[in-house]
């Protein structure tokens, strides 16, 4: 077995939305592969196809080797689910849950106990292992979540939006652990995110999805080269004595792209060119503005996106909603705020 | 896929959903409150003969003659001996008419005035019974009481003229004035009340209602909250959910069966005539006639809440048409069609069939055919487009 997953051309179709649309994509065995787009791009639906959870419409894929219409009860045996909607029983402890599981998987006894008390002492949960998961804090949940579906040991897992919701230090911890089960068990992993800075940090391939669609797919160095080459920097920059003038100013630069005003202090502001930097600092130290705090923004997943659809990544749920087009070079949206 | 596999995942998934139900503290006391009101309702609710008592019925007597007074004295102490009515002094129909409208009298017995003098010239005597229409039931029983008594108090008379008349002694009497009686002779021991009759029904209408609530409700609130994924992407049989969620909601059902079935026997007096094995394996195969509407149902319907409606929009008409409370024979011929169209008809009869009078499975082999079939047929549409529409 080389690949992980091979799809061929793999459509859903719900009636007139087409929210997967002819993906052809492959992950090498033992890859963290990170799909990204925003909400209504197809990649949950893209993710429970390849699950054998929805029949495509047109086109297959094979999961560690098996077809998914075919051979759909092989591929099940292979695979792991941490879908976004935590799959787990409110009123049964964590034993009582990874027990459930583990008997579906044909776990024998002995196995089940030692793989059950091994996981619970990698996620540090083994003091909480008798406690009914309705009394957990939603990081600890979610480390359930995870290894519930590490208990059959599959050789694909899929993790769709793993670190959503949690807080910063679940969310490094859980990354963490995603990185040594990929490594300790060599199990490919395909994740989805948000997060440019998860992609970065865990996937060695990232698929970027549109309106069902791949519209770009490499590895997170060289999609954030797409934007870098063109010198653009991202200042985030907070002046306490912000005045309009200095704002004209600001958007008066010929380097300087866009200036986004977010409250009454702070400014979002992009450029483009070697002086861009100097340009910014310039344009408010001349008017005596203070600087209270600035700090260089990484290239984010709204950056690509927007340079690679033109559009802005917003929630679309359907083609019904019509983002206001074009509306990008104004400045990123709220989403962006939320993520970064 | 093994026969053994598909029913050891579904022992499991059976066990996680009772677990979970054991835990849920306000579930427990809800499951064994239903059974409670729901007998308590149907026991106390329905009119019974014994529910009439020290009813209050106007007398007027407008004879003057001394048969009239005779007459009134003698219902007065047949009244007070039943303790079935109290009689109140009445000057008339009119007067009864008001106190009926004024809610003070259930009904009215009017002796009138030519009652001595037909009697004593050897004419029928007639005595009126006023009954309030705007409550049928109670003076439906008022009238079939009141006929009972004046017919018995004729009775009397008649056996006191014919032996003063023949010279004969009054059971030679009774004999001429009555040459025919009856006698009842049921085919099990004991006199079986409408609570014998209604028991059976309401246990087979717990344990289906149970299910078929239950199970739509347990897949579609797994299917929103999107833990069923955790099993659809396991290696397992789509079956073996579909058999683990009936087994949990047919215990639940059974459980509250036998909650219906103990307080029948414990509070109410109903006595069981049949095998108690069979009892239970009957509500068993009623579940598996009806589970495939559920599984259907649960297939069908997008989210928990439309699933819900739809059942209870299909459990009210089954619930009051397949001879749980009222006979099937006492419905319009249209209706009764229908009855014999739902599988609860058929588990209903069966049951009262081995409850009350203790038959065994060959006198019920009719309803046991038709449940299976029932079964089999809806299942094998409701399986496949389960696992199609999971798949959706």
């Amino acid at each position: 077995m080389e690949e992980a997953i091979v799809t061929q051309n793999l459509t859903k179709k719900f009636k007139d939305l087409v929210a997967v649309d002819h993906v052809n994509i492959d992950v090498k065995r033992g890859g963290i592969f990170g799909l990204l787009g925003p909400n209504g791009a197809g990649k949950t639906t893209l993710i429970r196809m390849l699950c054998t959870l929805l029949a495509p419409t047109e086109g297959t894929a094979k999961v560690a080797g098996y077809d998914i219409i075919k051979q759909d009860g092989k591929v099940r045996e292979h695979i792991g689910l941490v879908s976004e909607k935590m799959i787990m029983y409110d009123r049964l402890t964590a034993v009582e849950n990874l027990k459930l599981f583990g008997k579906l998987y044909n776990l024998p006894k002995d196995t089940l106990e030692k793989r059950t008390y091994k996981l619970l002492k990698l996620v540090h949960m083994e003091k909480w292992a008798k406690s009914q998961i309705g009394t957990y804090s939603t990081g600890m949940k979610q480390r359930i979540n995870i290894i519930r579906a590490l208990l059959s040991v599959p050789d694909v897992l899929f993790m769709d939006e793993p670190t959503l919701g949690l807080d910063p230090q679940s969310t490094t911890e859980i990354r963490e652990f995603i990185k040594r089960i990929n490594i300790e068990n060599e199990t490919s992993i395909i994740l989805t995110t948000h997060m440019m800075v998860e992609a970065d940090m865990l996937c060695d391939r990232v698929g970027i999805i549109d309106r069902g669609k791949i519209v770009a797919l490499d590895t997170p160095r060289s999609l954030k080269r797409i934007i870098g080459g063109e010198d653009v920097a991202s200042v985030d920059i907070e002046i306490p004595n912000l005045t309009n003038e200095m704002l004209e100013a600001l958007r008066d630069q010929p380097t300087i792209v866009s200036v986004v005003r977010e409250n009454e202090t702070h400014l979002l502001i992009r450029a483009k060119g070697e002086d861009a930097f100097d340009d910014i600092i310039d344009t408010i130290r001349s008017r005596n503005g203070r600087i209270a705090f600035v700090k260089s923004l990484e290239p984010s997943l709204e950056d690509v996106f927007l340079h690679i659809t033109g559009r802005e990544m917003r929630a679309e749920v359907s083609s019904k909603v019509k983002s206001f087009q074009g509306g990008g070079r104004h400045g990123p949206p709220a989403l962006s705020r939320r993520v970064r | 896929m093994g026969a053994g596999d598909t029913l050891r995942h579904s022992l499991w998934i059976a066990w996680k959903d009772l677990l979970d139900l054991w835990r849920n503290r306000m579930a427990m006391v809800m499951l064994i409150l239903m059974p409670l009101f729901m007998m308590v309702m149907v026991g106390y609710i329905f009119p019974t003969e014994s529910a009439l008592e020290n009813a209050d019925v106007g007398l007027a007597n407008e004879d003057d003659g001394p048969l009239g007074i005779a007459f009134a004295q003698n219902l007065t102490y047949v009244s007070e001996e039943s303790g079935l009515m109290s009689l109140k002094d009445s000057s008339g129909f009119d007067d009864i008419k008001q106190r009926i409208r004024d809610g003070e009298l259930a009904g009215g017995v009017i002796i009138p005035s030519n009652f001595s003098s037909n009697l004593e010239s050897g004419t029928q005597a007639v005595v009126e019974i006023v009954s309030d229409q705007s409550n049928p039931q109670i003076s439906l029983l008022l009238q079939g009481i009141l006929t009972e008594v004046i017919e018995q108090m004729g009775t009397w008379r008649a056996i006191a003229n014919v032996s003063v008349q023949l010279g004969v002694n009054s059971s030679e009497a009774l004999a001429i004035v009555k040459p025919y009686t009856v006698e009842t002779r049921g085919i099990v021991p004991g006199n079986p009340s409408y609570f014998d009759f209604v028991a059976p029904g309401i246990m087979a209408m717990t344990v289906m209602m149970s299910v078929m609530t239950g199970l739509p409700h347990a897949i579609s609130y797994e299917k929103e909250f999107g833990t069923l994924d955790g099993m659809m992407v396991a290696p397992i049989g789509r079956l073996s959910i579909i058999l683990g969620k009936t087994i949990a909601q047919t215990s639940r059902g059974l459980i509250q069966g036998l909650i219906v079935l103990g307080l029948a026997v414990a509070i109410f007096g109903v006595t069981i005539q049949g095998n108690l094995f069979l009892l239970l394996f009957l509500l068993i195969l009623g579940v598996f006639s009806f589970v495939g509407l559920g599984i259907l149902i649960t297939s069908v319907a997008r989210d928990e809440q439309t699933a819900t409606m739809a059942m209870m929009t299909l459990m009210f008409p089954m619930m009051f048409l397949s001879g749980v409370f009222f006979p099937i024979q006492q419905m319009p011929v249209f209706m009764q069609y229908i009855a014999w169209s739902l599988p609860l008809t058929y588990a209903t009869s069966a049951l009262r069939k081995v409850m009350i009078l203790g038959a065994d499975v060959q006198s019920i082999s009719t309803e046991l055919i038709i449940l299976i079939t029932f079964g089999i047929v809806l299942l094998a549409v409701a399986v496949p487009i389960f696992k199609k529409a999971m798949k959706k």
